[in-house]
């Protein structure tokens, strides 16, 4: 039986000021043991502010934050870096995960903490703790894998190990489910309905509210700094959240249009698009794949994490190498990803901090980089024409030009993303291949990226995109071309994308 | 912007460092010790250009100093041991170095291995082949080929002045520093080469050929490392195997990143290198003409590149919290 949810931290009118803006104004919240606590709200809102509050990251510039201990005493806290924050229990799981990949799951939940004698290790011991740890967060593996071989979904596994072992008692996760696909995001909200079982404080930022939906026991949602609402019981619902969220309501009957009467795409062009023919990437060998898609068509692709998905987007790519044929309106396509790019081929990678964007250089410089050879004679780039192209890719993703001389790094998740889109939309591709295209976005900006894929299949181009939550596959693709291990084990047409369906085939499953 | 910034940080170090020698010194403001500190400063920041190209990839190149030997050994070795025409061995020379670059590029971008490695490999084999190659004996023009070496001792004229006479290395400087300012801020190659160092995976994905253009920098670097080289020797008419051009990579690499490179890549000014050698160079200056001992010399540039970076990053860090929209 779950305990009675009691209060063991509050923040009190924390503020917090970054020279010349407000990122949090006067929030004041509480975290209860034995209860799931979800912190949402749109990008900018000021979430990763106030856990980086919590973890001791960053210090308040007013308010405070009291811990209350079992016997109800309050004390103030001060935490002045990650140390103070995990004397007092808490600990913060990233959402870049950073697990040493040279240790062994055993090191990694042990270090800085490893049992020793005479400061020589005791590995049995440590192995022995660690599969303790292991255990209570159900996963089962030898304690002496090495974590760089370890999937996404495991290594996150093993940071909560390792922030249990830690005796934490309040357990922050930072948008722990966007690198998992729906079986393993399944089986982490599990795992945090058990740890809220015991008596662990839970809190988790989301973009998923289906995730808030499912399992969280209370709801808060920050908008522009402020405490926008609190939602408890019965009362989370996601047209109440949505509300909170973006200050006005979204009414679920805009939802259902949204979904229902997805605008019809341009006229199909069967004979042309994208054409795959026992296509095998030999980075991994795997199943053969044979797959179509039309001009004028957006395919999804669903999978489990490691199903295969991000390997065949860059197989296409030519990111990776890769056995088979591969054409795009039957012209075979060959060679660097250099190209392919001149051939039409779009790709937006996954992991946009790592593979798309220039963080330390302007938006506009990361807009033009992949057009600069349309725009130049004799290869001195035409600066006007440049800043034309700029200028006409942002506004059509409705971005703001005063975000074309700022540095990547500084934008918002949402506006980096469209950054990426901008950086295409510039070339005109033929084929667009899309990598979990609106991971960690905001919800207008994610409303503005679908209409942009859209209209870019309306206007003629092939949209293959890979994605792991089953609403932007209903909302955007045509078909759904589930993989499972590296092989393509079915496929859904428009009137049969349903998230049981894809879950069965995804996860080795057949369709009765 | 920025870049801009830095220069005027730049300047002014160059003008306190110039105040500061003329008034200890009564040699330092002569035209002949200016003549000489320009003749300097224009080999040296050929070298640098090459550096900052390399280093703008996100890559580095210890192996200038040693195709600086190479290049400025074999021209004479050719040239007086063999008897070649200087039609045929400045080219020779040349397109050999150019090579040697081109095989520093391939190693990175296609095996994949550090180019500190790659380079540090270089700087050794380059050095012992120009040693075992002239039994290290020293080599020298012995007072022939003075059309030739012209190219670096010339001096020109300029009205009005009667004893200073602009040395004519300052040309090709020019020419150099001209064509890779409009090389990098206007061409697709330029803005390329930069997006490469400032985020290869994203360059790759974005289209560009990054391993070509890595190959490219190592390419111009060691290519302006051997006409640096030769420069070199056309100056100062003989050298020894053993020791010309030792530690020439270190004030390449100074320069460069005084002048404003980052070493994670992705900026460059060629402003800024001349800038950042003409500092060196001042620096080196004035400790001869104050008598400090020339033992002092490395002591000294190490001090001022770490104060140099140090001031740099912490303005930039300062500049960075201040910017909008940090959260």
């Amino acid at each position: 039986m779950p305990r009675m949810p009691r209060t063991i931290l509050r923040a009190c009118a924390v503020t917090r000021d970054f020279v010349g803006v407000r990122a949090l104004d006067s929030v004041s919240m509480e975290v209860r043991a034995g209860e799931v606590l979800a912190l949402v709200g749109e990008n900018g809102a000021g979430k990763s502010t106030l856990l980086k509050i919590f973890a001791g990251v960053i210090e308040p510039t007013s308010g405070t934050l009291e811990s209350v201990d079992d016997a109800g005493v309050t004390t103030a806290l001060r935490l002045r870096n990650t140390r103070d924050a995990s004397h007092h229990g808490i600990a913060l799981v990233h959402q870049e995960l950073n697990l040493a990949e040279n240790l062994d799951i055993a090191g990694a939940i042990l270090l800085g903490r490893e049992p020793n004698r005479f400061g020589w290790m005791d590995v049995a011991a440590m192995r022995r703790e660690a599969s303790v740890w292991l255990a209570r967060v159900g996963l089962d593996m030898d304690p002496g894998t090495l974590c760089g071989t370890l999937s996404i979904a495991r290594r996150q596994q093993v940071e909560i190990a390792k922030a249990l072992s830690a005796r934490s008692r309040i357990l922050i996760l930072d948008e722990p489910t966007s690198s998992l696909s729906a079986h393993e995001t399944t089986r982490l909200l599990d795992i945090m309905r058990e740890l809220r079982d015991a008596g662990q404080a839970v809190v988790f930022v989301t973009h998923h509210l289906n995730e808030v939906l499912r399992i969280a026991d209370r709801v808060v949602v920050l908008r522009d700094g402020r405490m926008a609402g609190e939602l408890a019981g019965a009362d989370i619902q996601r047209g109440r959240i949505e509300e909170l969220m973006v200050g006005k309501s979204f009414s679920g009957a805009t939802r259902a249009r949204q979904a229902q009467d997805r605008p019809r795409n341009g006229p199909r062009d069967g004979s042309r698009g994208l054409m795959l023919h026992r296509v095998v990437s030999t980075h991994r060998r795997r199943a053969a794949i044979d797959l179509h898609v039309s001009r004028g068509e957006i395919v999804g692709l669903a999978g489990l994490v490691g199903a295969g998905r991000t390997e065949l987007l860059e197989a296409i790519a030519g990111v990776g190498a890769c056995d088979g044929a591969v054409s795009l309106d039957g012209v075979s396509l060959s060679g660097t990803v250099s190209s392919r790019v001149d051939a039409g081929v779009a790709i937006v990678p996954e992991d946009r901090a790592r593979d798309g964007l220039f963080l330390r250089d302007a938006v506009g410089i990361n807009v033009s980089v992949a057009w600069l050879p349309r725009g130049a004679r004799f290869g001195v780039v035409d600066r006007a024409a440049e800043r034309g192209v700029v200028t006409a890719a942002m506004e059509r993703l409705r971005m703001s030009m005063a975000a074309r001389d700022r540095t990547a790094q500084t934008l918002s998740g949402g506006n980096q993303q469209k950054s990426l889109f901008a950086r295409w939309l510039a070339m005109k591709p033929r084929l667009w291949l899309l990598d979990e295209p609106t991971r960690g976005v905001d919800i207008a900006a994610r409303h503005e990226i679908h209409e942009a894929i859209r209209e870019a299949a309306r206007g003629g181009a092939a949209v293959l995109f890979a994605s792991s939550e089953m609403e932007e596959l209903e909302v955007l693709a045509d078909r759904v071309v589930v993989m499972h291990d590296g092989a393509i084990v079915g496929e859904l047409g428009a009137s049969e994308i349903d998230s049981a369906a894809i879950l069965r085939l995804a996860t080795g499953g057949v369709l009765s | 912007m920025n870049g801009v910034k830095k220069n005027i940080g730049l300047i002014v170090l160059l003008v306190i460092t110039c105040v500061i020698a003329a008034s200890f010194g009564s040699g330092f403001l002569t035209a002949f010790n200016a003549m000489n500190l320009i003749q300097r400063t224009a080999l040296f920041s050929i070298l640098g250009v090459g550096a900052g190209i390399v280093i703008a990839t996100g890559g580095i190149d210890l192996s200038i100093g040693s195709i600086v030997c190479l290049a400025g050994i074999a021209t004479p070795w050719l040239l007086v041991e063999h008897g070649w025409s200087p039609w045929a061995a400045v080219p020779v020379v040349l397109a050999v170095t150019a090579l040697l670059g081109v095989g520093h590029g391939l190693l990175v971008t296609r095996l994949r291995l550090q180019p500190f490695l790659v380079t540090l490999c270089g700087l050794l084999l380059y050095r012992g082949v120009a040693r075992w190659m002239t039994d290290d004996q020293s080599q020298g023009f012995r007072g022939e080929f003075t059309g030739l070496r012209d190219i670096a001792l010339a001096k020109i004229a300029i009205p009005g002045l009667e004893s200073f006479r602009l040395p004519a290395t300052a040309i090709p400087l020019t020419v150099l520093a001209v064509a890779t300012g409009l090389f990098l801020s206007r061409t697709v190659w330029g803005r390329w080469l930069l997006a490469t160092g400032s985020n290869e995976s994203a360059a790759r994905y974005s289209g560009v050929p990054t391993a070509g253009l890595t190959t490219l920098a190592y390419m111009a670097c060691a290519l302006l490392a051997g006409a640096g080289g030769m420069l070199f020797i056309f100056d100062i008419g003989s050298a020894q195997p053993s020791d010309f051009g030792n530690f020439y990579e270190l004030y390449a690499i100074a320069a460069a990143v005084l002048g404003g490179c980052s070493l994670r890549g992705g900026s460059m000014s060629v402003v800024g290198i001349i800038l950042g050698t003409a500092v060196l160079q001042v620096l080196r200056n004035a400790i001869i003409l104050l008598g400090l001992g020339s033992e002092l010399e490395f002591a000294v540039i190490g001090g001022v590149l770490l104060i140099g970076v140090s001031a740099d990053e912490v303005v930039r860090r300062w500049g960075r919290t201040s910017a909008p929209g940090y959260r």
